[in-house]
Order: structure tokens, then C-alpha cells, then sequence
């Protein structure tokens, strides 16, 4: 067929790609004359031009600062001159003092910085615009050596697998709850999940602050979110007829390796958020923080391991999976402490946190689904309802242990 | 199968839990970190000890003393003396980095030029004359214009200023007393402005009321005669004022008495205490004498010993009510707006607020350089200080 007709078929492929690349030709084109005759002048005003930089991180070494600055606006800014705590200090500046748009440069100065001491740093252009950025307490930035990343592991074992893993632990306690609780329990689940997925989104709403707006923030968040329901939503669409198979003990378990998961992708964020604020000495971290964390951390261990209650003979190997969810959910936080104490990235932390949002609002739906049986109003017997709201109100409730 | 699967976890339930235990507790052991290495490097930890132990008598015999003078000596090595030298580094740092680049303003030229004297004759015609009026007295001609331009205030740092003759602080203006003062003032630049004189004269040539603004375009003339003798001031009274006179139009309107008993300076300098808002946020990002931040820090004023130095100090600072000059190493006679014959302080310190204005008489007793600043020590981190040079 190929060889048979090779004009007719170089001729049909010539139609295809001139129908897919016209549009992007005749836009080529309008671009061009555009750019030559067009009335670009139009649009550029006489105003003085919006300089926009953007201080990412601050490094504290002793008797020296760095800052990673970052230009996010439309126009080349020249850093003239630098201000610590209002006095000017000489600086260095790679790789040079003109940023153009979405460059990134590092400015050095040697400064004598006081530990535990409020600094305020301030970037002079040439046109006498102010780029400011302070820091509540400064500490001395952790460099990449086995203390740190001990402390930043340590971090992540307090906050992640410990708090879940002993959540795990009530798997007994669970178990001699009568039958009729079981749904209880599940409802209790999706109110844990739910209150964990408006957490994990309105985190990654503030983070957004902490990032320049050239990142486009949103559009992250909007990405990993749906990115991540519709692909776990296609894989239990994929594995439906599987699972169907296998029973319901199958079922539960593999809402607990999604729970387990979708808990550990927000804890991933968590972590990489917790890691750069004590990196940066945004939150002292307090002993009382610490315990705070692991208490409001323990319910995710309890959103784990209610799902499996009724199936935990069922289930061969069943504690061997549950130390595994256990680690699922919790080890990422020691990643995410580790990578936000060395090279933080905001865009990361949003990234992750809005993937794990979308993974459990993904798994709360299909806990809901499963609890339905196939009626929606069925879902809404008292049992029910009121497990949801305890689930709400726990996670509510342990929370003012975390204020930081 | 089933009956195996139920039998296991029940036996290994306990076990299980023990290990779990044991395995986080070894976890707990494994990363704990050392707390008293945590918080503090080894070099910080010596120095800190080192201080704990220092004794304030080095001849003392205390075992305690001696031993802690011997680990001062040894704290010598690599550690502690690359951490003095980041130390040293960090301190060598402190004020502006790069240089002036614009060339049309010398804050060194400013300092003794009045009347234009700075400008070759044929220059100096076109904007100053000095005649005599058949009563006999002195009659001076200044042609004034206000005019838009960039200034640079810090190396690299450029302000959209308003200015008098295309500088700030404007030209000073010297006369003596009872001399006659005729000011053709036009206005180049985009607002409307005014010269305001501090000074005794006729309501009509105040240059503050709204219809004494002058539009761009427009040209006045003031006339007025010198008094009374001292260090004042002119600026624009356009609204908003502030805004005006933090732009740039001000300067500096020196009137010498007509029968001086004081001594005849060796050195007369025009100082300006003034400040830059950059940002336009109502607070000064750069602060300075004659608008240039540390530029005599730069380039020290040469004096020599024992000459008198007359200094004619203005503070014209928005936005900061208080500004202060405080020199080194010696002490001056202050003339309060210059206004008597007589000082009114003998001191090394000044104090000022807006507007206010000061004779500062200064003889060095000794050679070398002294420093000079505002004591407010912020605006001396900002810009605010210099250095005279003194020779012998």
C-alpha cells in the first residue's frame, strides 16, 4: 500500500503538516511584522520602569551573608547599592550587578551578623528602588555535613514515621470495636483526609508568597492537584475489574497503600517546608513543636490503619504492609526535611503539597464511593456523619499543638 | 492456609510490638544529635571560654588566670585566627562599594564656591553681576533657573531631582550686609516653583503664597535687600513642600556682616546637611553633606593645623525632624544662624532641626584625620559622614 501510490501518499502528508503548521507560520509572520512596523510603541508606557527583584534565600555563614536574588519583573535592574540593618556595606555580586528578567544572580557581603538577631537586608538599584527582605531570627544556615543532615533526618523520623507509626499501634484497640463501627471509622477517615487536603491546599496558598510571581504559582498548584486525581483515578479505573476479584479485604488494603501515600506526597511538602523554615531560622522549632507535630501527626497513622480493621486476617502479611504504609506516609517527611534544610525551593514544596492534596482528596472519594455501596444518600446515616465530623474536629483540635 | 494466617499474628503480636519498640528506640539512639556540639562550632566554643576564663590582671598569679592567658596565646592557631580574619573582613566592608561615576556636581568644588566663583569670568557673567548703586551700596545680579535632572547621590544611585542650575544643593548666594540682591528666576522644569529666602524682606517677595508660584515657562524677580547678617537659607515653598524641597531645590543664602570682629577664617566651607528619599516612602534611603553619600569619606577635606575654619552648616533634611554634626577630636565655637558676634557654645556637637542653621568656628590642635558625622549614627551608616585631612 506504502509503496503504491509514494506521490499521492508524500502529497497527503505534505496537506497534514502544512494543516498543522499554518497556524504556527502565520503567527510566525504577525509576530514579525508586528515587531517591525507594528505599534509595539503602543504598549510601551513612559513611566518609570517597575523594577522587581525577588531575595529567594538567605545564607548565613559567620561574618558573611549570601542572598540569592531572583529579577521577577519586566525590565533589567542594576543592584547599585546594599543596606544590612540601614548602613551601607560593600557587596559582591555574581554573576553580575544587571539582572536581566528572570535572571538569577548571588549577592555576597561580608557582614558582621549577630546569632539569634533580627536582620534586614536591602537591595539599592540605580533608580533608587528598595528590594527589602528580613529575617526574624538569624541563625547560622546548616552547610551539607552528617551533623545536619543527622538533625534534618532526626526532624523528619519526629515529625513523619513516628507520629504515624504510632497512630498504627491503635490497630488493636480498632479491632475490638463491634462491627457497626467499622463505618464509623471509615467516615472518621474521610473527615481526617479531607481536613489533611484543605490543610496540604491552603499551605500551598501561602507558599505562593514566598515565591516569585513569574513561577506562576497557581498554575503549579493546579497541575500537581488535578495531576494527581486523575492519575490515581485512572488507575483504580484500570484496576477496577481486579480489584472486584480479589474482594474487599484486597480493596482495603489498597486504600490504605493510597492513604498511605497521598499522606506521604503531603508530608513530603510538610517536610521540605519545615526543613527551610528551621534552615532559615523562620520557626524556632522548639521541643514543644516538635511533640505538637508528632501528637497532630499521630491521626494520620489512625487514617492508615481504620480502613483495615475488619480485614487484618484477611490479609496475608498484614503487618509486614502496615510498616510499610507506616514508612510510606511518614519516611518522605525525613526526605523533604532534608532537601528543604540544604536547597529549599518553595515551587518544590508547592508542587508536592498540591499533589498530595489531590491524593487525598482522590482516596476520600473512593472511601466514600466504597462506603456507598452504590447509593450517595446512603452515606449519610449518623454513624457516619458523626465520624466525619470527629475526624474534622480531631485534626482541628490537634492542630493547636503545631502553632508555630 | 486460613487456619495458619489467623494462628500467626496472634503469637507474633507481642513480639512484634516489642521489636517495633526496640527498633525505634535504636532509631532515637542512632540520630540523636550531640546538643553542646549542635549549637556551637569548636572555635566559637574556645572563644567563649576563653572569655569566661579571662582574668583582667595579666600579672596575676591565679592558676586560673594563668591558664586561661596560655590558652589565649594558644588560641592563635589556624581556627581562631582565620575567624579574627573573617571578623576583620566583615568590619573592612562598612560603606558604600564602587565610584562616582557623574562629574557635572564636585561636592569638593561646592564647599568654597559662592556667587559662581568657581566659573571662568566669561561664565560667570552670563548668571552673576556685582555693580555698585549710586547710593553707593552693592547691587547683585543672580540668574537663577529651576530645572529637572538626574542626580547621582551613591555610586550607581541616580535621583530624579528638581534643581536650582542643574545641582543640589543650588548655588549659594553671598552677599553683604545691606547689599542688594536682584534674582531673575525662571522655571525650566515641569511643576511650578519659587525661591523662598529666609531673610528680612518685603511680603511680596516671599515666594511661598499660591499666587506666587511661578508655572514652568514662567520667569520672576526677586528683590530684596541683605539681612540680617548670618547663615540662611532658600528653597522652593511650592506644595507639596515637602516634596519639593526633598526633590533637590534648596540652598544655601550666606549674608557676612558688614563690620566682623571675629577673626578672619583661613577656610570657609558650605555644608549642607541633606537626604535623599529614593523610594519615595517618606523615609531617606541615602544621607549626606552636599548630597553625596561618603563622599568626603572619600576624598577628606584638606586643612592645615592651627588655620581657622569657618563652616557655614545647614540642616535641610526631610522627613528626619533631628540631624546633628559632631566633629572628632576637637571642640568649636557655634554661632546660632550666625546672627551675633559672639558664640553661643563651645562644644563638638550640633544639633538641629529642620531649616536650622549654625557658624561652626574650628581651629585643629593637631594633625591627622578626624572624622566628621551626624550623630544620629544612622544617618552616618547612611551616607552622613566625611573626613578633614589636617596637615601641618
Amino acid at each position: 500500500m506504502e509503496d503504491k501510490n509514494p506521490i499521492a501518499q508524500s502529497a497527503g502528508r505534505i496537506k497534514f503538516w502544512t494543516k498543522v503548521l499554518l497556524p504556527l507560520i502565520l503567527v510566525g509572520i504577525l509576530l514579525l511584522i508586528f515587531v517591525k512596523f507594528g505599534p509595539l510603541g503602543v504598549f510601551k508606557s513612559n513611566i518609570v520602569p517597575i523594577e522587581k527583584i525577588f531575595i529567594q534565600r538567605v545564607v548565613f555563614s559567620p561574618e558573611h551573608i549570601s542572598l540569592e536574588v531572583f529579577n521577577d519583573g519586566p525590565e533589567p535592574v542594576t543592584i547599585a547599592q546594599v543596606l544590612v540593618n540601614d548602613a551601607y556595606w560593600k557587596f559582591a555580586m555574581s554573576p553580575s550587578n544587571i539582572l536581566n528578567p528572570l535572571d538569577k544572580g548571588l549577592i555576597d557581603i561580608d557582614y558582621p551578623w549577630l546569632e539569634g538577631d533580627f536582620e534586614k537586608i536591602t537591595l539599592v538599584s540605580r533608580n533608587g528602588v528598595t528590594f527589602e527582605k528580613e529575617i526574624e531570627v538569624a541563625s547560622i544556615t546548616p552547610v551539607f555535613n552528617s551533623f545536619y543532615l543527622k538533625t534534618f533526618a532526626l526532624l523528619g523520623i519526629y515529625v513523619g514515621v513516628i507520629p504515624v507509626l504510632l497512630g498504627l499501634l491503635w490497630l488493636p484497640f480498632l479491632r475490638m470495636l463491634k462491627e457497626r463501627w467499622y463505618s464509623f471509622l471509615l467516615a472518621l477517615t474521610v473527615g481526617l483526609l479531607i481536613f489533611l487536603g484543605f490543610d496540604a491546599l491552603a499551605e500551598s496558598f501561602d507558599l505562593l508568597e514566598a515565591m516569585p510571581n513569574a513561577y506562576n504559582g497557581i498554575g503549579i498548584i493546579l497541575i500537581g492537584f488535578t495531576l494527581s486525581i486523575l492519575t490515581l483515578s485512572a488507575i483504580s479505573y484500570k484496576s477496577e475489574h481486579h480489584r472486584q476479584i480479589k474482594g474487599e479485604h484486597f480493596q482495603a488494603l489498597i486504600f490504605g497503600y493510597l492513604i498511605a501515600l497521598g499522606i506521604g506526597l503531603h508530608n513530603l511538602g510538610e517536610g521540605l517546608a519545615i526543613g527551610s523554615a528551621y534552615a532559615v531560622g523562620e520557626v524556632a522549632l522548639g521541643s514543644l513543636l516538635v511533640i505538637g507535630f508528632m501528637i497532630h501527626n499521630v491521626t494520620e497513622g489512625v487514617a492508615i490503619v481504620a480502613p483495615l480493621t475488619r480485614f487484618v486476617r484477611q490479609v496475608g502479611n498484614f503487618y509486614f504492609h502496615l510498616v510499610i504504609m507506616g514508612l510510606l506516609a511518614g519516611a518522605p517527611t525525613i526526605i523533604g526535611a532534608v532537601i528543604g534544610g540544604f536547597a529549599y525551593s518553595p515551587a518544590l514544596a508547592v508542587l508536592f503539597l498540591s499533589i498530595g492534596a489531590g491524593a487525598i482528596f482522590d482516596v476520600s472519594y473512593d472511601i466514600m464511593h466504597y462506603m456507598t455501596k452504590g447509593r450517595w444518600m446512603s452515606l449519610f446515616t449518623i454513624t457516619n456523619v458523626l465520624g466525619f465530623l470527629a475526624g474534622l474536629l480531631i485534626m482541628y483540635a490537634t492542630g493547636f499543638l503545631v502553632v508555630g | 492456609m486460613l487456619e495458619t494466617q489467623k494462628a500467626i499474628p496472634k503469637k507474633a503480636k507481642l513480639p512484634l510490638l516489642a521489636l517495633f519498640l526496640i527498633a525505634g528506640f535504636l532509631l532515637f539512639k542512632l540520630f540523636m544529635p550531640d546538643n553542646a556540639a549542635a549549637q556551637e562550632s569548636p572555635e566559637y566554643q574556645k572563644l567563649k571560654q576563653i572569655a569566661k576564663d579571662y582574668c583582667s590582671d595579666p600579672t596575676s598569679t591565679d592558676s586560673r588566670c594563668l591558664k586561661s592567658f596560655e590558652d589565649l596565646k594558644n588560641s592563635d592557631d589556624s581556627k581562631s585566627s582565620h575567624f579574627q580574619r573573617l571578623q576583620a573582613t566583615a568590619q573592612e566592608q562598612f560603606g558604600i562599594i564602587g565610584e562616582y561615576t557623574s562629574e557635572d556636581f564636585d561636592p569638593m568644588q561646592y564647599l568654597t564656591t559662592w556667587n559662581f566663583n568657581n566659573l571662568p569670568p566669561e561664565e560667570r557673567k552670563k548668571v552673576y553681576k556685582e555693580s555698585r548703586l549710586p547710593d553707593g551700596k552693592t547691587l547683585r545680579e543672580y540668574w537663577i533657573f529651576a530645572e529637572d535632572k538626574e542626580i547621582e547621590i551613591a555610586p550607581g544611585v541616580f535621583f530624579p531631582a528638581w534643581t536650582y542650575n542643574g545641582q543640589v544643593p543650588a548655588p549659594t548666594i553671598r552677599a553683604t550686609e545691606g547689599d542688594r540682591i536682584i534674582i531673575y528666576f525662571t522655571n525650566k522644569g515641569t511643576k511650578p516653583h519659587t525661591m523662598h529666602f529666609h531673610g528680612i524682606h518685603n511680603a511680596s517677595m516671599d515666594g511661598a503664597m499660591t499666587e506666587d508660584f511661578v508655572y514652568p515657562g514662567k520667569s520672576f524677580t526677586y528683590e530684596f535687600e541683605a539681612e540680617p547678617f548670618g547663615v540662611h537659607l532658600f528653597h522652593c515653598h511650592s506644595v507639596p513642600i515637602k516634596q519639593h524641597i526633598s526633590k533637590g531645590l534648596y540652598g544655601a543664602y550666606i549674608v557676612d556682616p558688614r563690620n566682623d570682629t571675629r577673626a578672619k577664617p583661613g577656610k570657609e566651607l558650605v555644608m549642607i546637611m541633606n537626604a535623599f528619599d529614593t523610594n519615595f516612602d517618606e523615609e531617606n534611603e541615602v544621607y549626606a553633606v552636599n548630597s553625596k553619600a561618603f563622599y568626603y569619606a572619600l576624598n577628606p577635606i584638606k586643612v592645615k593645623k592651627d588655620e581657622l575654619i569657618r563652616i557655614y552648616l545647614i540642616k535641610n533634611v526631610e522627613f528626619d525632624p533631628i540631624n546633628s554634626f559632631h566633629l572628632h577630636a576637637t571642640f568649636f565655637d557655634e554661632y546660632r544662624t550666625g546672627t551675633r558676634l559672639e558664640a553661643n557654645a563651645y562644644t563638638d556637637i550640633v544639633s538641629m532641626v529642620q531649616g536650622e542653621r549654625s557658624i561652626i568656628d574650628v581651629r585643629f590642635k593637631y594633625s591627622g584625620m578626624y572624622m566628621f558625622h551626624a550623630h544620629v549614627s544612622e544617618f552616618t551608616e547612611l551616607g552622613w559622614m566625611g573626613f578633614f585631612e589636617v596637615t601641618d
